[in-house]
């Protein structure tokens, strides 16, 4: 596993995630830079993800969907923020509706993503904040998150019953 | 973050990594179980269900008591919706993201020299 190190804080509901790659920097910067690319990567295999807009400059858009198993779709964007290509990139991850209008009611966690160059290969660093404990549970219980993630979504099913 | 609630963050992320225990989860949140009740709904030995029942315990996400002879568990509700588990439910996700691009972005072998 390339993952290296993870860091939660709890008080800035912040996950960082540190993750060493056999490959150079440009490398690992062309998986966010080609759409095809950014969607196999995206989306659990349960919940593929399609890239629709891609326009990774600063105030550009990036829209995608993900398919889930019964056919049924979740719509999300990105707003990016920052862009020093190819040492890091900022976007504001939202949901949206399915022609990609950003659903207001929805959280929307910030995100900064930094590849270095380490030792002919990449360090990556993935920092993502949600605004409060009510948008993280929110995002989780959107369903479109696999793993541990999925079980809590149902735990909360049970929990509502 | 301290080195206890990273150290929570990690017994949880564990915890919660394999199906089995969280199906039992799923089950002990609904309502308390023996632990021999619980073993009984899987294809695996009573020793294996008790071990994974410990695991869940040590992360807190469940609670264990005795009533004689038997072991009861139930879930802790509280843990489950903690902000830690979220994070550590979240961690799985970018987890995934980066195993993906570490298939991508692996040579082709027929073209390694």
């Amino acid at each position: 596993m390339p993952v290296t190190d993870v860091r939660h804080d709890l008080d800035a509901l912040t996950l960082t995630i540190t993750a060493d790659f056999a490959a150079p920097v440009a490398r690992i910067w062309q998986v966010y830079a080609d759409a095809r690319q950014l969607e196999k990567v995206w989306g659990p295999p349960t919940y593929p993800a399609t890239v629709v807009d891609h326009d990774l400059r600063p105030g550009g858009r990036v829209t995608y969907y993900m398919t889930g198993p019964e056919g049924d779709k979740h719509a999300g964007y990105w707003l990016v923020t920052a862009v020093d290509e190819p040492v890091s990139f900022a976007f504001e991850d939202g949901f949206a509706d399915l022609d990609f209008q950003p659903n207001p009611d929805l959280p929307v966690s910030r995100n900064v993503f930094t590849f270095a160059a380490r030792d002919g290969g990449t360090r990556a660093t993935y920092v993502s904040t949600y605004t409060s404990a009510e948008a993280l549970q929110q995002v989780l219980d959107m369903g479109i998150v696999e793993g541990a993630s999925a079980a809590i979504a149902q735990i909360d099913d049970l929990l509502a019953a | 973050m301290t080195e206890e609630s990273a150290d929570r963050a990690d017994a949880m992320f564990h915890a919660l990594a394999d199906r089995t225990r969280r199906d039992i989860l799923r089950r002990v949140l609904a309502g308390e179980h023996s632990v021999s009740a619980l073993a009984a709904a899987y294809d695996m030995s009573f020793a294996a269900v008790q071990k994974h029942v410990a695991v869940l315990a040590k992360a807190g996400l469940l609670t264990k008591r005795r009533r004689g002879r038997e072991q009861l568990a139930s879930g802790d509700v509280a843990a489950v919706r903690s902000v830690a588990s979220m994070l550590t439910a979240l961690e799985q996700v970018w987890r995934g993201r980066i195993a993906r691009i570490d298939v991508l972005i692996a040579p082709d072998p027929d073209q390694e020299d």
